[in-house]
C-alpha cells in the first residue's frame, strides 16, 4: 500500500500536466494579446505577459506548498478558512477598490487581491466537510438549509460587491448536490427556471402564457386520460379567461389582452388546484401549481428586468437575446469578439499575427476575452485544442473524484470540476455570443494573479487529496 | 461505492453537451461563415469624417451675407471616462451638474464604446479655455464643426437656415449621418448640394478606445474634404435692408425683380427675424419662441401667403380682352358708380371709359364687361373660361414657377372642373364667376407670382423665371433661369395697358407715389379681409421705358393700395434707381417708417 512518503508517486501527473499546458498556452496568448512592437521582450515585467510570468511562478510555489501540507489540514481548518475569507468578503465592501463599478478588490500597492476568487475553494471545502459528516442526509430539511447557508452567504456578499459573474459561479454547486443525491426534480426546476427566464424576456407575454397553458393542458391530459376530468380542467381555464374577458368588456376597462389571459390562467390554476386538492388528485394539483409558479415567475422576471436592472445591463441582456442590435454599443464586446474569432478561420492567422487583438478591438482581451486571441491566431484548430484540453481536465477530475474513498475528497473533487466547468462554459459561451457578457475569467488562461492563484489552489488541494486517497478510509 | 455513483454519467453528459455545442458554434463561426473575415479589416480602420466648410453667400454686389464660424463639439466615450472634477468641468463648460449627468447617462445608453456628442457647439473662446484643461478629463475629446454666421440681420427668409439632419433626410440621402447639418429652408435648402461641399474621410488605425494608432498607409487612402461652393445671390443687400426697414411694425411682403433677367432684388416677408437666432446652441430655444410668436415671423409670406390680388389683377383681364378682341383700344363701357350692376364701382370718375381710363381709375364695370365679353366670345362660357384661364396661367399665376425658392406655393387658379363641381356642368357663366373680373373670388396668388406678373408687364410680354441665385462658384445656374418665357399677348396691348398704369401713378397718385423724373407704372389693389382692415397691395415697374425693377408690395391691414403699398413701393423704386429719397418725398418716407400696423389702437 502506498504511503505518505510516496506522495510524488501518487500524484495524478496527467492533471498536473494538463494544468501546465493550460497555464503555458494562456501565457503565450496573453503575450499575443498585448503584443506591442515597443515591448518585445517576453520577460518585460512592465507588461502583462511579464507580470503573468511572475504570477505563474508564484502559482507554482503555491501549488508546491499545498502539496506539502497534510490533507488533514484542509479538513480541520475548512471552517476557519471559510470564516476568514467571509470576513475578507465583508471587509472588501468597506475598504475595497472600485473597479468598473464592482467593489471586489483589495488594492495593496499595484497588486490586487480579490477575496471572492478564493472564497470558491473555501466554500467547496466546507461543503465537502459538512456533507461528508457522519449521518448526513441530503433531503433532511435541516441539511438543505445548512447547505443553502454555506453556499448563499458568500453569494450574498459577492452580489453586494456588484460582481454578478463571480456570484453566479456558486450556482454550479447544484451539480455537486445532484451527484450527492439531491432529487433530479431540483435539476429539472433549475433548468425550467433558466428557460422561463429567457423566454420571459424574448417571447411576447401573451404568446408565452398561451404556450405555458397549452403545455400544462397537455400534461393534464397525459397524467390522467379520463376525458371527463380533463374536460373539467379545460373548462375551468377557458371559463376563467372568458369571464375576465367579458368583465373587462362590460365594465369598459381597457386592460391588455395579455393581462386578461394571464389573470385567467392564474384564476383557472387556483380553481384546479383547490378542487384537485380536495379530491386528492395529486398530479393535477402539482401541474396547476407549476403553471401558477411559472406565470408568477415570468411576471417577476419582467418586473425585475424593468425595475432593477440598469439600462446598460438591460441592453446587454437584450443584445444577447437578439432583441436590440447596436454593434458598437452593448453588443460591442460580443461582436468584436466574434469578429476576432471568426476571422481566424480554420488554422488561424498565425501567432502574433492577429489584427483584431493587436489594435485592442476586443475589450478585456487578456482577461475575460483571452479566448478571442486563441480563436484569431490559432483558428478552429486552436479553439478545439483548448476546448479539448478543458474537456479532458474536467472528465479527468470527475474520474478522479469517483475513485476517492472518502466522500470529503469526492465532494471536493466534484466541486472543483463544476466550478471550472462553470467558468469554462460562461467564459467561452460569452466570447462566442452564447452567454451574456458577465466578466468571469477562463481558468488558468486569463491574465490576472488572483484568478490564477485561486484556481491553482482549488485544483492543487484536490490533487493533494487525491494523492493521499489511500490514507483515509 | 454509493448508490448515486451512476449520476456521474449525467455530469459527463452535461460537460460533453456544452463542449459539443461550443465546437459546433465555433465550426460555424470560424469555418463556415466568411462574413466575420470581412468585418475584421473594417474594424481596425476607423474612418474619421472630415467636415468641409460650407459655401459662402454674397449679395449681387459682392457683399458677404453668410459665412462660417468655427464651433467645437465635446464628445464623450463613456468607457474611457475616469473619475474627474465635475465642478471644474461644469464651470469650464457653463453647464449644470444635472445636465452633465443627464448627458453622460444618454451617452452611456447610446454606447459605452462609441463616442457621442455630449455638448454641441462650444464657442471658440470657451474652447480655448477648455483645451488647456482637457487633459484632466479622460474619455473626452473635441471635434470642430462650422456654424453659420450672418453679416447682417437681413433676408432671413431668402437665405434660410441650417439645422441638424432629420431621420427622413438620412433615409433619403445616404450622404448624411446623424448629427450632420443640412439646409432647412431658403437658399441653404435649395442649394444644399452646392453649399455643403463634400465630406472627406481620414483613415486611421485606431483601437477600441478610438486611440489613434497611426494613419492607414500614410494617408494614401484619405479623401480630403471639399469645401462647399460659394454662391452669389441676386439680392441687393442695400435695397433689402431699406425694404425691411420700411416694413417695421407691419406685416406683409415685398418681392422686387429685375425684369430683364428674372433676378430677385428684394425678398421681404415681414415681420422677419434675425437669422443669427437660428444658429448654435440657442437655436432650439429661439426656434420654438419664433414659432410661438403670434405675428408668425417664420411664415414666409412672399412664398406662402396667397390671397386674391384684387384690383392689381385688372391689367391681366384688360390684356386678355384686347388680345382675344373682346374689346379694342377704343371700346368704351359706361360706369354708374355705386349704382353699377352686377359689380358696383367704388371710384368716382367719368363715364364712359376706354381701357386706359379703366385701368387708371380701376373701374369695376369696365373690367366686368370685358370679362363678360371674353367668355361670351366662345360657344360656351366654359370654353371662354378655359381660354381666359390659359392666358392667366401664362403669367405664371397658379403655377409653380420652378424657381429656386424652397417651399413656394402654387397658388389657386380655378379650373372648369372646379366650377362644374360647385355649380354643375353648364350651370355657370361669366355672371356666376364675375368676381374673377376684378381679381377676387377663387384666385390665390403669392407675392412672388405677383412680382413676376409685374415683370411680365414691364417686359411687355415675357419673363424669366424669378430666381435668387446669380452665380455659383465653378458651376452654372439652372438653364431654366436663362429661358425666356413668352406670354401669348401682343406687345402693343401691353403698351396700351401701361399707359393706364402710368397715368394711375402720375395723375391719380401724384402726391404720394409719383417719383420725380422717373416714370413708374403701377396698379393698386385692395384685398378684402374678413378678419380686420383690408390689405393694401401694389404692383409696379419702373422706369416705363427699359424697366430696371418690377415689384409687388403687400401690406396687411393697410386698407387701400394707395395708402401704404404704393408709397412704399415708390420709395423702394426711388431708392434703387437714384440711390436716395428726394428731399420733397422725405415726409412720405417718414410716414411709412412710422406707421405701426401691428398696433390695433393706432389710427390707420
Ligand atoms: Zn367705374
Amino acid at each position: 500500500m502506498p504511503k505518505r512518503n510516496n506522495l510524488w508517486a501518487n500524484i495524478d501527473w496527467v492533471t498536473v500536466l494538463l494544468f501546465f499546458a493550460l497555464v503555458f498556452m494562456g501565457w503565450l496568448n496573453i503575450y499575443a494579446a498585448v503584443y506591442n512592437e515597443h515591448y518585445q521582450s517576453i520577460f518585460d515585467t512592465t507588461q502583462r505577459y511579464g507580470k503573468q510570468l511572475i504570477w505563474i511562478g508564484a502559482a507554482l510555489t503555491i501549488g508546491l506548498i499545498i502539496l506539502l501540507i497534510d490533507t488533514n489540514f484542509y479538513v480541520f481548518f475548512s471552517y476557519i478558512i471559510y470564516g476568514f475569507l467571509l470576513f475578507l468578503l465583508i471587509l472588501v465592501l468597506f475598504i475595497g477598490k472600485d473597479i468598473n463599478g464592482a467593489r471586489s478588490w483589495f488594492a495593496i500597492g499595484s497588486f490586487g487581491f480579490q477575496p471572492s476568487e478564493f472564497m470558491k475553494f473555501a466554500t467547496a471545502l466546507v461543503l465537502a466537510r459538512y456533507m461528508s459528516s457522519y449521518g448526513f442526509k441530503i433531503h433532511n430539511p435541516k441539511s438543505l438549509a445548512t447547505i443553502a447557508a454555506i453556499i448563499f452567504t458568500p453569494v450574498l456578499f459577492i452580489f453586494l460587491q456588484n460582481d454578478t459573474g463571480s456570484a453566479l459561479v456558486y450556482f454550479s454547486f447544484v451539480l455537486v448536490l445532484y451527484r450527492e443525491g439531491l432529487s433530479g426534480v431540483v435539476l429539472f426546476f433549475g433548468t425550467l427556471v433558466a428557460i422561463l427566464f429567457v423566454l420571459a424576456l424574448l417571447v411576447p407575454n401573451l404568446v408565452l402564457y398561451i404556450v405555458l397553458l397549452a403545455i400544462a393542458l397537455l400534461a393534464f391530459f397525459i397524467v390522467n386520460t379520463k376525458l371527463i376530468q380533463f374536460t373539467r380542467v379545460l373548462g375551468a381555464y377557458l371559463i376563467s379567461i372568458l369571464a375576465l374577458f367579458l368583465l373587462n368588456f362590460l365594465m369598459k376597462k381597457e386592460y391588455p389582452l395579455a393581462g386578461i389571459v394571464m389573470a385567467g390562467v392564474l384564476l383557472g390554476s387556483v380553481i384546479v388546484l383547490l378542487v384537485s386538492w380536495r379530491n386528492r388528485i395529486k398530479n393535477y394539483s402539482l401541474i396547476a401549481l407549476v403553471l401558477l409558479g411559472s406565470i408568477l415567475f415570468t411576471l417577476s422576471v419582467d418586473y425585475a428586468f424593468n425595475n432593477f436592472l440598469e439600462s446598460h445591463q438591460q441592453a446587454r441582456i437584450n443584445e444577447l437575446l437578439g432583441i436590440e442590435s447596436d454593434p458598437l454599443g452593448a453588443g460591442y464586446n460580443v461582436n468584436q469578439s466574434k469578429i476576432a474569432i471568426g476571422s481566424g478561420g480554420a488554422f488561424g492567422k498565425g501567432y502574433l499575427k492577429g489584427t483584431q487583438t493587436k489594435f485592442d478591438f476586443v475589450p478585456e482581451q487578456s482577461t475575460d476575452f483571452i479566448f478571442c486571441t486563441v480563436g484569431e491566431e490559432w483558428g478552429f484548430l486552436g479553439t478545439s485544442v483548448v476546448i479539448g484540453l478543458f474537456l479532458f481536465l474536467l472528465m479527468r477530475l470527475i474520474w478522479l473524484a469517483e475513485r476517492q474513498r472518502s466522500s470529503f475528497s469526492r465532494i471536493y473533487g466534484y466541486s472543483v470540476a463544476v466550478i471550472l466547468f462553470f467558468h469554462f462554459t460562461v467564459n467561452i459561451g460569452m466570447t462566442i455570443g452564447l452567454m451574456p457578457v458577465i466578466g468571469i475569467p477562463l481558468p488558468f488562461f486569463s491574465y490576472g494573479g488572483s484568478s490564477l492563484w485561486s484556481f491553482t489552489t482549488l485544483l492543487f488541494i484536490f490533487i493533494r487529496l487525491d494523492a493521499s486517497r489511500f490514507d483515509q478510509l | 461505492m454509493d448508490i448515486y455513483s451512476k449520476r456521474r454519467f449525467v455530469v459527463y453528459g452535461v460537460f460533453a453537451f456544452v463542449v459539443l455545442l461550443f465546437l459546433i458554434i465555433l465550426f460555424r463561426l470560424q469555418i463556415l461563415n466568411s462574413t466575420y473575415k470581412q468585418y475584421a479589416t473594417n474594424n481596425v480602420l476607423r474612418e474619421i469624417t472630415q467636415y468641409p466648410a460650407r459655401g459662402l453667400i454674397y449679395d449681387r454686389n459682392g457683399k458677404l451675407l453668410v459665412y462660417n464660424k468655427t464651433a467645437y463639439d465635446l464628445l464623450i466615450t463613456p468607457r474611457e471616462v475616469t473619475a474627474f472634477d465635475t465642478t471644474l468641468f461644469c464651470n469650464l463648460l457653463n453647464i449644470s451638474k444635472e445636465d452633465l449627468e443627464a448627458g453622460i447617462k444618454k451617452a452611456k445608453k447610446y454606447s459605452y464604446y462609441k463616442p457621442s456628442i455630449l455638448i454641441k457647439q462650444i464657442s471658440p473662446e470657451r474652447f480655448a479655455v477648455l483645451k488647456e484643461q482637457l487633459y484632466k478629463f479622460n474619455g473626452f475629446h473635441t471635434q470642430s464643426r462650422t456654424l453659420r454666421e450672418y453679416s447682417t440681420t437681413a433676408a432671413a427668409h431668402a437665405l434660410g437656415y441650417v439645422g441638424e439632419v432629420s431621420g427622413a433626410d438620412i433615409k433619403r440621402d445616404s450622404y448624411y449621418k446623424p448629427g450632420d447639418y443640412i439646409g432647412v429652408s431658403g437658399i441653404e435648402k435649395t442649394y444644399e448640394t452646392q453649399l455643403r461641399g463634400t465630406k472627406g474621410v481620414k483613415m486611421n488605425l485606431v483601437d477600441v478606445h478610438n486611440r489613434l494608432k497611426g494613419s492607414y498607409r500614410n494617408g494614401e487612402e484619405d479623401v480630403p474634404a471639399k469645401i462647399g461652393k460659394n454662391i452669389v445671390s441676386t439680392l441687393d443687400l442695400k435695397l433689402q435692408l431699406y425694404a425691411e426697414k420700411l416694413f417695421r411694425n407691419k406685416r406683409g411682403s415685398v418681392v422686387a425683380i429685375e425684369p430683364a433677367t428674372g433676378e430677385v432684388l428684394v425678398f421681404v416677408s415681414a415681420p422677419t427675424y434675425d437669422p443669427g437666432l437660428l444658429v448654435g446652441r440657442v437655436r432650439g430655444h429661439n426656434y420654438s419662441k419664433l414659432l410661438a410668436d403670434t405675428l408668425m415671423p417664420l411664415f414666409n409670406r412672399a412664398l406662402q401667403a396667397k390671397y386674391p390680388p384684387g384690383s392689381s389683377f385688372k391689367p391681366v383681364n384688360a390684356l386678355i380682352g384686347l388680345q382675344v378682341n373682346a374689346i379694342d383700344r377704343n371700346t368704351r363701357f359706361a360706369c354708374y358708380g355705386k349704382a353699377s350692376s352686377p359689380i358696383r364701382c367704388t371710384h368716382n370718375h367719368g363715364s364712359p371709359n376706354d381701357v386706359v381710363d379703366a385701368i387708371r381709375e380701376s373701374c369695376n364695370p369696365f373690367l366686368w364687361n370685358t370679362f363678360k365679353s371674353i367668355l361670351g366670345k366662345y360657344k360656351t362660357s366654359a370654353e371662354g373660361f378655359n381660354v381666359w384661364r390659359k392666358y392667366v396661367a401664362s403669367f405664371g399665376i397658379g403655377q409653380h414657377l420652378s424657381s429656386d425658392f424652397a417651399n413656394g406655393l402654387k397658388g389657386d387658379l380655378p379650373t372648369e372642373k372646379q366650377y362644374n363641381k360647385i355649380y354643375g356642368r353648364g350651370h355657370w357663366n361669366a355672371l356666376t364667376v364675375r368676381s374673377l373680373a376684378i381679381g377676387q373670388g377663387e384666385l390665390g396668388v403669392t407675392p412672388l407670382q405677383m412680382a413676376n406678373y409685374g415683370a411680365v408687364i414691364a417686359n411687355r410680354g415675357f419673363y424669366y423665371t424669378p430666381h435668387i441665385v446669380k452665380e455659383i462658384e465653378n458651376d452654372t445656374i439652372s438653364r431654366e433661369f436663362k429661358t425666356k418665357r413668352e406670354v401669348p399677348i401682343e406687345k402693343k396691348h401691353f403698351e396700351t395697358v401701361i399707359i393706364g398704369m402710368s397715368q394711375s401713378v402720375q395723375r391719380n397718385l401724384a402726391a404720394t407715389v409719383k417719383i420725380p423724373e422717373i416714370e413708374m407704372c403701377g396698379k393698386t389693389g385692395t384685398v378684402q379681409n374678413n378678419q380686420g382692415a383690408d390689405h393694401s397691395v401694389f404692383v409696379a415697374f419702373a422706369p416705363r421705358e427699359n424697366p430696371k425693377i418690377a415689384l409687388f408690395v403687400y401690406v396687411e391691414n393697410g386698407v387701400w393700395g394707395s395708402r401704404y403699398a404704393a408709397p412704399m413701393a415708390s420709395l423702394i423704386v426711388e431708392k434703387y434707381l437714384t440711390d436716395s429719397i428726394s428731399e420733397r418725398r422725405k415726409w412720405i418716407e417718414k410716414k411709412m417708417l412710422d406707421a405701426n400696423l401691428l398696433d390695433p389702437n393706432q389710427k390707420k
